[in-house]
């Protein structure tokens, strides 16, 4: 080191101890709160372990696991989901190896996750070998499709037409069944449930509401009167309305006022209920973007020729978007969550398998706090992974804005 | 040069416009020229840059015809569209779309209205780029721009539309001073290429260099038109001489 270079190095990172003692011990009364807060968490920490590992009696959780996974679905059926997780979870790997930024971290928690449930011991009969093969090759799978998507064999355009297709065939073939058929026998939506109705509840909930709320936004700076006073009226009546009453509508009043032939299947009338009211806000999120776009982008795209279709999907909505990604996953969120209202118009959700597997014996009815902290921890792990992509996505995008 | 009598590419016949009970224009006649230099100025909220927001309808006028290139600005969206594909416009805060590079800003256009192939898009947005003496600025986005650059990408996106006239309203009034000169350069080097030009600017330099005339606006009125020779060394009106003594004493 030279004398010159002293002065434009910038100053070097403080040392670890150097750090801490100068941000937890500055003082008597900031290392007495160090000191307290380290002999809580101390406490916290040991306590939630040893009540975990060695109080908690997990055996609701462990003896029947494919009713949280899938319900009622027939057991001599099970190759039906099996089949969808498998092409899910290759779907995912592709995924991964194309947008590695946002999905990263999700694939790889799922690689462990399927593997450990592959090889995890359970006294439980009810899985079988060849349903741990299952999870093993899915787990393999995610993996096997990542090096597919990481290749140039995929792009992003064929992956989404890919997804679309086994969506599609997933949640409308595989799993229903056709009807008089000896391969696919059909499954009626009563027998489904747990992660499978919450997942298929949430995605379908996601995918359809996106569209339709910003439609509705759109609709609702429209310029055509009977457009936007169909808008503002859906989207202040919805959400002047809780969900639970939606659902009771949907569920009830909807099967009251069409034909019995006709009806809607069970399931399909919550999704349309939880469509609904997530539109509704997911509207209002996207007004928010659409409001923040300055006046002049329009006016350039309109100089510049472009028609009223093609300033809004090239130029506004684009950015209007991008404003609201935030506030549009915490609405995905939430509505992921509030799948468990369906419990209410007797949909066995995975909250409803929790409830229902309490009474499975008598010795598991005082064991509510393992079954709903299951739960809610696979719930956080949903949303930790979604809010963790919304974060990647903001960033990625905010390459070159002010 | 053809000898047949030449039709005046921009006519506007006693136009008017109200903004609410506010009389903003009251009856402007223009007749512009191929190939003209036209310089608007006045003071603000004389309705300088009302008037040339009317000539490709970013402002709708409401008594009175204006005609681009033989065709007439009416309710018609047909027409509103065809007369926006013959002029291209650079605005005040230049208005780049953020979200799209500087190449995507330039080739928007004439891939999705003129209907061309990406490659030839590229190929004039890189040449419009040089034009402009900034095509190492082609993958960036406009944020990373100074604001001279950002204005000369302006000008080059308005230019890939490939229009018969171009309208700038206020090109350099949000410009530092150091960066006024580069976007005025591309600006006179673009007049003297013979493009028909409606500039609303208070920039006199570039008024005396390259305009073929000056109108002076105030009060949504035209009170004075003429050569720059004219307007400068023999102003007839006080209006006229009292606002360029204000802004030529510095």
């Amino acid at each position: 080191m030279n004398t010159t270079s002293d002065s434009v190095t910038p100053p070097a990172p403080p040392r670890m101890l150097e750090w801490i003692q100068k941000n937890l011990f500055n003082g008597w009364l900031n290392s007495a709160l160090t000191l307290i807060a380290l002999v809580f968490l101390y406490f916290v920490v040991v306590s939630s372990a040893r009540w975990a590992f060695f109080t908690a009696d997990w055996r609701p959780v462990t003896t029947a696991p494919l009713l949280f996974l899938v319900g009622q679905y027939p057991r001599e059926q099970l190759w039906r989901p099996g089949l969808s997780m498998l092409l899910s979870t290759f779907m995912i790997g592709i995924s991964w190896g194309i947008w590695p930024r946002y999905l990263k971290a999700f694939s790889i928690f799922l690689v462990v996750l399927l593997a450990g449930m592959a090889i995890v011991p359970l006294e439980t009969p009810t899985i079988t070998l060849g349903i741990r093969a299952a999870f093993l090759a899915a787990s393999l799978l995610i993996y096997a499709g990542y090096l597919l998507g990481r290749s140039k064999f995929v792009n992003a355009r064929l992956a989404v037409m890919l997804w679309t297709v086994i969506a599609v065939l997933i949640s409308l073939v595989l799993l229903p069944g056709i009807p008089k058929s000896s391969a696919l026998p059909s499954v009626p939506t009563t027998a489904w449930g747990g992660l499978l109705i919450t997942l298929l509840l949430a995605i379908g909930g996601i995918l359809l509401s996106f569209p339709i709320g910003v439609l509705l936004a759109l609709g609702r700076r429209s310029s055509l009167p009977v457009v936007k006073v169909f808008s503002i009226l859906f989207i202040e009546v919805i959400r002047g309305v809780p969900l639970v009453t939606i659902l009771f509508m949907f569920s009830v009043i909807l099967a009251l006022f069409l034909p019995a032939e006709s009806r809607i299947d069970r399931i399909l009338r919550a999704l349309m209920g939880m469509v609904v009211f997530s539109a509704a806000y997911t509207a209002e999120n996207v007004r928010g973007g659409l409001q923040a776009i300055p006046p002049g982008q329009v006016e350039a795209a309109k100089a510049l020729g472009l028609n009223g279709f093609q300033t809004t999907t090239l130029i506004v909505l684009p950015q209007a978007l991008r404003l609201v990604i935030p506030a549009i996953v915490g609405q995905f969120i939430s509505l992921f969550k509030d799948t468990t209202l369906v419990v209410i118009v007797g949909i066995n959700d995975l909250l409803g398998v929790g409830n229902s597997v309490l009474k499975l014996s008598p010795e598991f009815f005082r064991l509510q706090m393992e079954v709903y902290l299951f739960i809610a921890a696979i719930f956080w792990v949903f949303s930790y992974f979604m809010s963790y992509a919304s974060l990647q996505l903001e960033k990625s995008l905010g390459v070159g804005e002010r | 040069m053809s000898t047949e009598p030449q039709q005046p590419i921009i006519v506007c016949k006693d136009v008017h416009k109200w903004f609410g009970s506010f009389h903003v224009l009251r009856g402007i006649n223009m007749e512009v020229q191929k190939g003209e230099v036209v310089v608007i100025f006045g003071p603000s909220g004389s309705g300088k840059s009302t008037f040339i927001r009317t000539i490709n309808r970013l402002e709708e006028h409401q008594r009175g015809t204006i005609i681009v290139d033989g065709i007439e600005l009416t309710h018609d969206v047909r027409n509103v569209e065809a007369v926006r594909m013959e002029t291209g416009m650079v605005f005040q805060q230049f208005n780049l779309f953020p979200h799209l590079t500087v190449l995507q800003n330039i080739t928007l256009a004439p891939i999705w209205v003129r209907k061309w192939p990406k490659d030839k898009a590229e190929k004039v947005a890189m040449e419009l780029l040089e034009r402009v003496g900034i095509p190492e600025q082609a993958p960036k986005y406009p944020g990373q721009l100074s604001g001279g650059q950002q204005q000369r990408v302006a000008i080059a996106r308005a230019l890939a539309m490939q229009p018969k006239i171009m309208l700038f309203d206020e090109p350099t009034s949000a410009l530092d001073p150091e960066m006024i000169k580069e976007v005025l350069d591309v600006m006179i080097q673009l007049a003297r290429s013979g493009m028909t030009m409606l500039v609303v600017t208070h920039e006199m330099g570039f008024a005396r260099a390259v305009a073929d005339r000056m109108y002076f606006f105030d009060q949504g009125q035209i009170v004075e038109s003429g050569t720059p020779q004219e307007i400068f060394n023999n102003p007839k009106e006080d209006r006229t001489k009292l606002f360029l003594s204000q802004i030529l004493q510095h």
